[in-house]
C-alpha cells in the first residue's frame, strides 16, 4: 500500500526498442566523416570552414526562429540543425563566400524547415532548398568550384585554383559539337572521379567515401538499400540506354554515377526519412524517378547537373507516393 | 526455422531465473475474486454474504453464450460483494472470501496421479470445460468451449497450441511445459477429441531450448501431436501470427482462426483443460510469474485466483526499494497497475516489476517520418497514418487506414525512434471506430 501513488502508470508497451532520433542523426554524422576526410584532403582547411559556417548558421536560426516566432528554447537536442548544416555544406563549393555559405542556412532552416512547421512536416528536403536557392541566386559563386589539390602534394596555403567539373565539361564539349571521344580526353581518369580527385561539391566528390558511409548507415538501419540502389540503378539504366543508342552523343552511365552530386544524393540526400516515402515500394518508386530525372535534366536540361532538382521534384510526389503505396497487408478479407 | 512473415520487433526476452522451481504460494487471508473474468457478457454472483463455500464451488451464473463462470479458489466464508479497481483501474463487482482451511469439493480428484485414458466423449468434453470455467489464460480470457464449437459451416483441421510466450520476461508457460508436458498432452488429446482433428503443432520459441525438448519427447507418445520450434520473433504469440508461422495460413481482416481451419489455444489452458476433463477439477489456480530486472529471485508460482498483488510481491521479498512500475502481464501488452490491491485472474500470467528508472516514457519528437512502424507492424498497417488521423479525429480516415486490424501488440511505439504514444493513439481510433460500426450496424 505504501508505494501505490509512486507507480507510474501509462499505456503500453512498457518497454521500449534500442532506436532514438538522436541515435539516428549522429549515425548520420559517423556515416558522413569519410567524406568530410576526403574533402579536407582535396580542398584544405577551407573545406572545414565553409563546414563550420553553415552547421554554426543552422543552428543559430534554428534557436533564433524558436525564440521569435515561437517564443521557445531551440529544438538542437534533436540534432537536426546539426544534420541540416552538415548535408547544405556537403552541396556547396569549397570556394564559395562564407556569407552565402550562411544565408543558404537561413533558407535551409527558416523556408525549408519551419515554413512548414520544423522537423517532420517538411515537404522538401531543408539542405537542397538551401543549395538551390543559392544556385539560383548566386550562378557564379556557386560554380565557381575549386579544383583538388591533394594536401601532401605541397601548396596547402597557395591561392586555390578553379576550374569546371567533369559534367561542366562534358556539358559543354557536346553542347560544342565535340564527340564523346573529345570530351573524355579532357576528363579525369575513372579512378581519379571514383577517389574523388576532380572539381566539385565539398562532399559530392568521393564516391568511395560516400559509399563506406552508405553501407555503415545500411548496417546501423538507418537507411534501407531500397532509395540508393533505385536512384542508382535507375541512372544507371536510363543512362546505358541513352549512351547505347547514340554512343558519341551521351556519356556512359558510369560516367553518369561517378560525377557530381550522384552517390552524394543518392545515399545521403533522397534518402532522408523525412522527405522520402514511408514503404519500400514507395522508396523504389521515389528512387528511380530520381535517377531518371537526374540523367533527364543532365541530358537534356540547360544545366549540367541535376541531382538537387530531381530529389526535390519527386520530394513534391511523396504524399502521393504514400498514398498510392501501401504496405503489404496481413491478410486482405476475401 | 519457421516464423511470421510481415513485420515484428526483437524485444531482448529477459526470461530471468527459468532454472528456479515453481512454487506454491501461501494462502492469502482473504481472497477477492472477480465476478468476471472472461471476455463477453458479465457474470452475476449467485452467492450472498455469509455463504460457506469450498474449493470449486461455483460462485456465478451466466446464461450467455459467450460466457464462463467462476469457481471458488478458497474455502470459506464469503464476506461481502462489492466493487473493486480491477487491473486496468476501473470498479469491477467482486467476491470477498475469507479462507478458512483448504477444503476442496468431494467430486475433485486431487490425487497426484496422471489420468491418461479420456473416457469422456466430443461434447461430453466441452460440456466440461464449459463446466469448469476454463478461457484462454494467454490473456484475453476467450471463453474456451465457445472455440470447441466451430459454426456449422467452418471445420476445424489443426489444434494449434501456444507455447510461444514472445512477451520479454514471462517464463510461466515455459515451466508448464517442463513440469507438465504429460498433463499438457492429453489436455490436447481432449481437445482434438472435442474438436473433431487429427493433428495438434505446438509452437514454441527458440529461446526456450528445454521446453522444446521435453515437449518433443513427451509428444512423441502422443498421436498427431508435434512440436514446431519457431525463430524468435514478438508478437508471435499473437493469434494471427502463431497461425501464419505454423500453418503458412493467413486469417482474413474481421474473420477467426476457424475461418482458415484453426483453433489455437494457449498451454496453460490446454492444462487447464486437462485438469477439467480429467479430474474434474475446475479452474481455481494458475502459474503466474513474479519478475523484474530488480527483483532478487525471481519465481513463478502457483496462485489460487483473487490472490492480491501485495502477497505475490510479499513473496518474493517484497518491493525493491527503487520500485516504479508494477505490470500485471508483460511489458509489451501488460497493464501498469495503480495498486497492489488488484487481485489475480484467469488471465494475469504475470506480474512485472520495472525500477523508476525504466517505468517512464521517454521524451516525445516529432514524427521524422522514417517509416519503422510501417515496417514493424505485423498486420502491415501503417500505424503513423492511423495514429495521426486518431489524434485529428479524423476517424473516417482512421477506419479507412484499417484500424480495426490492429492487434495492440505495440511493435509500432516500441520501435519508434521518435518515442512516439502510437499505440495509444491507435486504441482510442480503435474504440472509436468500433463504436462508429456498430452504430452504422445498428441502423
Amino acid at each position: 500500500m505504501a508505494n501505490n501513488n509512486k507507480w507510474v502508470i501509462s499505456g503500453a508497451p512498457h518497454v521500449h526498442g534500442p532506436e532514438s532520433v538522436t541515435k539516428i542523426m549522429w549515425g548520420v554524422v559517423i556515416a558522413l566523416i569519410p567524406a568530410f576526410l576526403v574533402s579536407f584532403y582535396f580542398f584544405g582547411l577551407r573545406a572545414l570552414l565553409v563546414t563550420f559556417v553553415t552547421v554554426v548558421s543552422c543552428l543559430f536560426f534554428e534557436v533564433l526562429i524558436n525564440a521569435l516566432f515561437f517564443k521557445r528554447p531551440g529544438t538542437l537536442r534533436d540534432g537536426s540543425a546539426m544534420i541540416t548544416g552538415l548535408l547544405l555544406a556537403l552541396n556547396l563549393p569549397a570556394g564559395i563566400p562564407l556569407w552565402m555559405a550562411a544565408v543558404g542556412a537561413l533558407i535551409a532552416i527558416g523556408i525549408g524547415k519551419w515554413a512548414y512547421g520544423g522537423l517532420g512536416s517538411n515537404p522538401f528536403n531543408p539542405a537542397l532548398v538551401g543549395r538551390v536557392f543559392l544556385l539560383i541566386s548566386f550562378p557564379v559563386a556557386m560554380t565557381t568550384w575549386t579544383l583538388p589539390r591533394p594536401l601532401f602534394g605541397g601548396g596547402f596555403l597557395a591561392d586555390a585554383v578553379t576550374g569546371p567539373t567533369p559534367l561542366a565539361i562534358a556539358k559543354e564539349g557536346l553542347k560544342a559539337g565535340q564527340s564523346v571521344g573529345d570530351v573524355m580526353s579532357q576528363l579525369p581518369a575513372y579512378s581519379d572521379l571514383f577517389f574523388g580527385n576532380m572539381a566539385g561539391s565539398i562532399g559530392e566528390i568521393s564516391a568511395i567515401a560516400l559509399l563506406i558511409g552508405g553501407i555503415y548507415m545500411l548496417c546501423r538501419k538507418i537507411i534501407t538499400w531500397h532509395i540508393p540502389v533505385a536512384f542508382l540503378g535507375s541512372a544507371f539504366v536510363f543512362a546505358g540506354i541513352l549512351w547505347c543508342c547514340a554512343p558519341d552523343k551521351f556519356m556512359d552511365p558510369v560516367f553518369h554515377l561517378l560525377t557530381g552530386g550522384m552517390m552524394l544524393g543518392a545515399i545521403f540526400m533522397a534518402t532522408d526519412m523525412v522527405t522520402s516515402p514511408m514503404t519500400c515500394g514507395g522508396k523504389l518508386i521515389f528512387g528511380c524517378g530520381c535517377g531518371v530525372l537526374t540523367i533527364l535534366i543532365r541530358t537534356f536540361g540547360a544545366y549540367p547537373e541535376g541531382v538537387s532538382f530531381a530529389i526535390l521534384i519527386m520530394n513534391a510526389f511523396v504524399p502521393l507516393i504514400n498514398r498510392a503505396c501501401k504496405p503489404e497487408r496481413f491478410a486482405l478479407a476475401k | 526455422m519457421k516464423t511470421f512473415s510481415i513485420g515484428g520487433v526483437h524485444p531482448h526476452d529477459q526470461k530471468l531465473n527459468t532454472e528456479a522451481p515453481a512454487k506454491v504460494l501461501p494462502l492469502p487471508k482473504q481472497v477477492c475474486v472477480m465476478v468476471s473474468q472472461h471476455l463477453g457478457a458479465p457474470s452475476q454472483p449467485i452467492v450472498a454474504k455469509g455463504d460457506k463455500v469450498k474449493v470449486g464451488t461455483v460462485l456465478t451464473q451466466n446464461d450467455a453464450f459467450l460466457s464462463a463462470v467462476v469457481h471458488s479458489p478458497v474455502s470459506g466464508t464469503v464476506n461481502k460483494i462489492a466493487d473493486i479497481p480491477d487491473a486496468s483501474n476501473y470498479p469491477k463487482p467482486a467476491i470477498f472470501i475469507d479462507v478458512e482451511g483448504d477444503e476442496w469439493e468431494e467430486s475433485i480428484d486431487r490425487s497426484p496421479e496422471i489420468k491418461r485414458e479420456i473416457t469422456l466423449d466430443g461434447p461430453a468434453i466441452i460440456q466440461r470445460v464449459k463446466e469448469m470455467g476454463i478461457v484462454g489464460m494467454g490473456g484475453a480470457c476467450f471463453p474456451t468451449h465457445v472455440k470447441l464449437m466451430p459454426p456449422k459451416d467452418a471445420k476445424a483441421e489443426f489444434l494449434l497450441l501456444n507455447g510461444v510466450e514472445c512477451e520479454p520476461y514471462l517464463t510461466c508457460d515455459n515451466r508448464l511445459m517442463l513440469d507438465h508436458a504429460e498433463e499438457i498432452m492429453i489436455g490436447a488429446t481432449a481437445l482434438m477429441k472435442a474438436l473433431n482433428v487429427s493433428q495438434t503443432i505446438i509452437g514454441i520459441e527458440a529461446n526456450k531450448p528445454a521446453a522444446i525438448k521435453h515437449m518433443t519427447e513427451v509428444a512423441a507418445g502422443f498421436a498427431g501431436i508435434k512440436v514446431q520450434p519457431l525463430k524468435m520473433k514478438y508478437p508471435q504469440g499473437a493469434e494471427k501470427q502463431l497461425i501464419k508461422a505454423l500453418t503458412g495460413r493467413a486469417v482474413p481482416s474481421g474473420k477467426l482462426p476457424i475461418n482458415v481451419g484453426c483453433v489455437v489455444d494457449n498451454v496453460a489452458t490446454c492444462y487447464a483443460v486437462y485438469q477439467a476433463v480429467q479430474k474434474n477439477m475446475p479452474l481455481v489456480q494458475r502459474m503466474v510469474t513474479v519478475t523484474g530486472p530488480e527483483v532478487p529471485e525471481p519465481t513463478n508460482f502457483w496462485a489460487r485466483f483473487g490472490t492480491p498483488v501485495s502477497e505475490f510481491i510479499a513473496a518474493v521479498g517484497g518491493l525493491p526499494e527503487n520500485t516504479g512500475k508494477v505490470i500485471s502481464g508483460g511489458p509489451m501488452m501488460g497493464k501498469a497497475l495503480c495498486s497492489d490491491e488488484a487481485s489475480s485472474v484467469k488471465g494475469m500470467s504475470g506480474i512485472l516489476i520495472l525500477p523508476e528508472k525504466q517505468a517512464h516514457r521517454r521524451e516525445v519528437y516529432p514524427c521524422i517520418r522514417c517509416g519503422k512502424c510501417v515496417e514493424a507492424c505485423p498486420m502491415g498497417l501503417e500505424p503513423y497514418l492511423i495514429a495521426s488521423s486518431a489524434a485529428v479525429k479524423d476517424f473516417g480516415l482512421t477506419e479507412k487506414a484499417r484500424v480495426m486490424d490492429c492487434i495492440e501488440c505495440g511493435c509500432c511505439q516500441f520501435t519508434c525512434p521518435s518515442n512516439r504514444p502510437l499505440l495509444d493513439c491507435l486504441k482510442i481510433g480503435k474504440a472509436t471506430v468500433g463504436k462508429i460500426i456498430r452504430a452504422r450496424n445498428a441502423k
